[in-house]
């Protein structure tokens, strides 16, 4: 809370004393000396970045941070995870404090282009919708004029909102905060009529609710969400590493390799899956990391349908179908679609 | 003889002055262009051009029109305006608060003083940011909610929403009532201006104050009576989701508002209760050995002597109050620092100069309030003799 805001300052401060950094495109050297990954998730939330009462972090985007350590370190365990609010994010990555962020961002223009991030792809499709009480006897969220809502500050969300309400002419009044915890509180307290956020979070939220079946989601889909992790501008090959590291795990779905059988699989004659395990082609070592990398990642965490059906698949509590979702691969009725690996 | 330049005391103060001053601009040069170089190497832009775009979130509670549409030099506005909202309603409450509780404090009532002491100790000591939760998550956030408001007259609702009271829309012809109330006004000064000559020729207090009332009010309302009562009131309605119309202002405002000045009142009231502690009780014996009333020898003799006390301290409690109302960040009012520093911050990623404008603004008001007050201190301590 307050002290996330001195966190932005002192960010901030940073910037106006520190010496000019020469080098940008050393993250990989760095987290190698350093002997950890610093990745920045953020505040526990089920299914993405979720929090045990053990302290160990378990996840959607938290597996993406597990999977680079992976393919560094082959160790997914080498990980010093950054928990800040959405609203200092950016400055904790602009001024390298996190190497990188995978925290259900969305990909935007303005984010891309004026903020100095870099996106390297997306690891799930989502969507802005509205929560409400089944009490309220709204079904609509053309019901929601005059309506007050929940909205998390400092996100997309906040202006898919406004967006949406102006274009359909209807008002509303926000009630706003940067904490998401504190929100949801407020919600369950009666203090707004709607909660918006995207949808896989509202899911995610309902799941920890006193009573989650007397809430439920609107069918309207108001925004495009694609959510994906994040690095600094200026190091290209350290955006490479996750980059390909993501569209590693989701070929090797679409390959039918998963962490049961990837040793069976360094036999394979496939010139596909050779290439994706590093037994032909040198596409590890172009980025400064080993041959077989996507060994290391599909032994520790396995393929992207894996970590969804652990994460937020229909067997956990947060209960997110795959199938005919935009989040299936795409020979399979989805739009996921890695960049072939050659 | 004149004395060589190096030893000359008027010289040597120049020449280090001017290399302090050569000092402080390089240092202020260095941070700057450093900063923006570091940020270009970001690929972050650095300036204010983007105050002219769109800001496109919505504000839950706003002093001043805004729309979505409307721009980030707007945002700023709206959250300047907010926060003196909070704190000239914070510090008036705080002030009057702080009177009462402080004048308890010092009362003979064993039990009055007693319940005074309690409620500073207990409220002082405990953190305001928890303070400020506490307000809003127990007690405005379980209110009941709209469709069973708590209400008073059908005029003011109170839920979980926030507070809802009518607000005035003044038609044609109300000029001329306002006018004739602040003629009222003027009159009603000048007869009491007429009554303390009196009272210095002629030792004697003649009773006006009734006929100061009468002249603020009778005027001004003959005149509303003749123009045909010119003022509607907008009574909030329960519609759809929430009450419509008259004037609301949300929960977290209501529990910023208290928190702030109840944990303020607590340093106000000590602070009065020392101002007055440090006026000689001979003073009080000597006015009453005069046959000065009670309450007169409060007003006339110890208060103006406590003042000169009390001002100062008081100066820094204006300005805490005025700089805590930042904490309205951790129940989501939409003050200066949760819809500039925060939001739009986070929305458009230009950290340093946002930082800098809400730095500019709170410095700015700080400046402001503590050279009225500053002024007030050298009128009151004139009065000492």
């Amino acid at each position: 809370m307050f002290r996330y805001s001195l966190a932005a300052i002192a960010a901030a401060a940073a910037m106006l004393v520190a010496p000019i950094d020469a080098s940008a495109q050393q993250t990989l050297a760095q987290v190698k000396a350093r002997g950890s990954l610093n990745c920045q998730v953020g505040l526990p939330t089920p299914g993405f970045y979720a929090l045990s009462a053990a302290g160990v972090w378990s996840g959607m985007d938290v597996d993406m941070c597990r999977a680079v350590a992976a393919a560094i370190f082959d160790d997914p365990a080498k990980v010093q995870y950054q928990s800040v609010t959405s609203a200092v994010r950016f400055t904790a990555l602009a001024n390298g404090e996190s190497d990188m962020l995978s925290r259900t961002t969305t990909w935007t223009a303005v984010r891309d282009t004026q903020l100095g991030l870099e996106f390297a792809g997306v690891n799930f499709y989502d969507g802005q919708g509205f929560l409400v009480s089944k009490a309220s006897g709204i079904t609509s969220a053309r019901g929601l004029d005059g309506a007050t809502i929940c909205v998390l500050t400092g996100t997309t969300t906040e202006l898919n909102l406004a967006d949406y309400f102006r274009a359909n002419r209807m008002t509303f009044t926000p009630v706003t905060n940067e904490n998401v915890n504190v929100l949801v509180e407020t919600y369950l307290g009666g203090g707004c009529d709607a909660y918006t956020n995207d949808k896989s979070s509202l899911a995610a939220r309902r799941s920890a609710f006193p009573s989650p079946n007397d809430y439920v989601i609107l069918p309207e889909t108001i925004s495009k969400e694609p959510l994906g992790p994040v690095v600094r501008h200026g190091d290209n090959n350290w955006g490479d590493i996750v980059r390909w590291v993501l569209f590693g795990m989701i070929e090797a779905e679409e390959m039918g390799v998963s962490s049961a059988n990837v040793t069976e699989m360094l036999a394979s004659p496939s010139p596909g899956i050779r290439r994706l395990l590093g037994n032909e082609g040198n596409i590890g070592e172009g980025m400064g990391l080993p041959k077989d990398f996507m060994v290391r990642v599909l032994r520790h965490l396995g393929n992207y349908g894996e970590v969804y059906e652990r994460n937020v698949g229909v067997n956990t509590a947060v209960g997110i179908p795959r199938a005919g979702s935009l989040n299936a691969l795409w020979n399979n009725g989805g739009i996921l679609y890695p960049m072939p690996f050659r | 003889m004149t004395t060589p330049i190096l030893s000359n005391a008027t010289a040597r103060a120049i020449f280090y002055q001017a290399l302090t001053v050569l000092g402080v601009v390089l240092l202020f040069w260095y941070t700057i262009t450093n900063t923006v170089e570091n940020m270009s190497q970001r690929g972050m832009s650095a300036g204010f051009d983007f105050l002219d775009v769109s800001a496109g979130f919505g504000i839950g509670f706003k002093l001043i029109d805004y729309r979505e549409g409307d721009s980030y030099l707007r945002v700023f506005e709206v959250g300047i305006a907010n926060t003196l909202l909070v704190a000239v309603i914070g510090i008036a409450l705080a002030t009057v608060i702080g009177l009462v509780v402080g004048l308890a404090r010092l009362s003979g009532n064993w039990l009055i003083s007693t319940i005074a002491r309690w409620y500073i100790e207990m409220l002082r000591n405990t953190p305001l940011l928890l303070q400020i939760i506490a307000w809003y998550f127990g007690v405005f956030n379980l209110l009941p909610r709209p469709r069973d408001s708590v209400e008073w007259g059908g005029l003011f609702f109170l839920n979980n929403r926030g507070f809802y009271l009518p607000s005035p829309e003044p038609g044609q012809g109300f000029g001329l009532t306002l006018i004739a109330l602040a003629a009222g006004i003027a009159a009603a000064f000048v007869v009491r201006a007429h009554a303390r000559q009196r009272l210095f020729e002629t030792g004697k207090l003649p009773r006006v104050i009734p006929a100061m009332i009468a002249l603020v009010i009778l005027p001004a309302l003959l005149v509303f009576a003749l123009t045909g009562q010119p003022l509607a009131w907008n009574v909030p309605v329960l519609r759809g989701f929430n009450f419509q119309g008259g004037t609301s202002v949300p929960p977290s405002f209501c529990a910023l508002i208290i928190a702030l000045s109840i944990y303020t009142s607590c340093f106000i009231a000590e602070i009065i209760r020392s101002g007055i502690q440090s006026v000689s009780h001979g003073q009080t014996e000597a006015a009453r050995a005069l046959g000065v009333k009670p309450s007169r020898t409060m007003r006339y003799i110890i208060l103006p002597q406590a003042m000169r006390v009390i001002i100062p301290p008081l100066i820094s409690q204006y300005l805490n109050l005025t700089k805590n109302s930042s904490l309205a960040i951790a129940i989501g009012f939409p003050d200066l620092v949760s819809v500039w520093m925060n939001t739009s911050l986070n929305q458009s990623g230009r950290a340093i100069p946002i930082v800098a404008m809400t730095m500019g603004f709170y410095c700015a008001v700080s400046l402001a309030v503590s050279l009225v007050m500053n002024r007030y201190n050298r009128r009151a301590m004139l009065s000492e003799r």
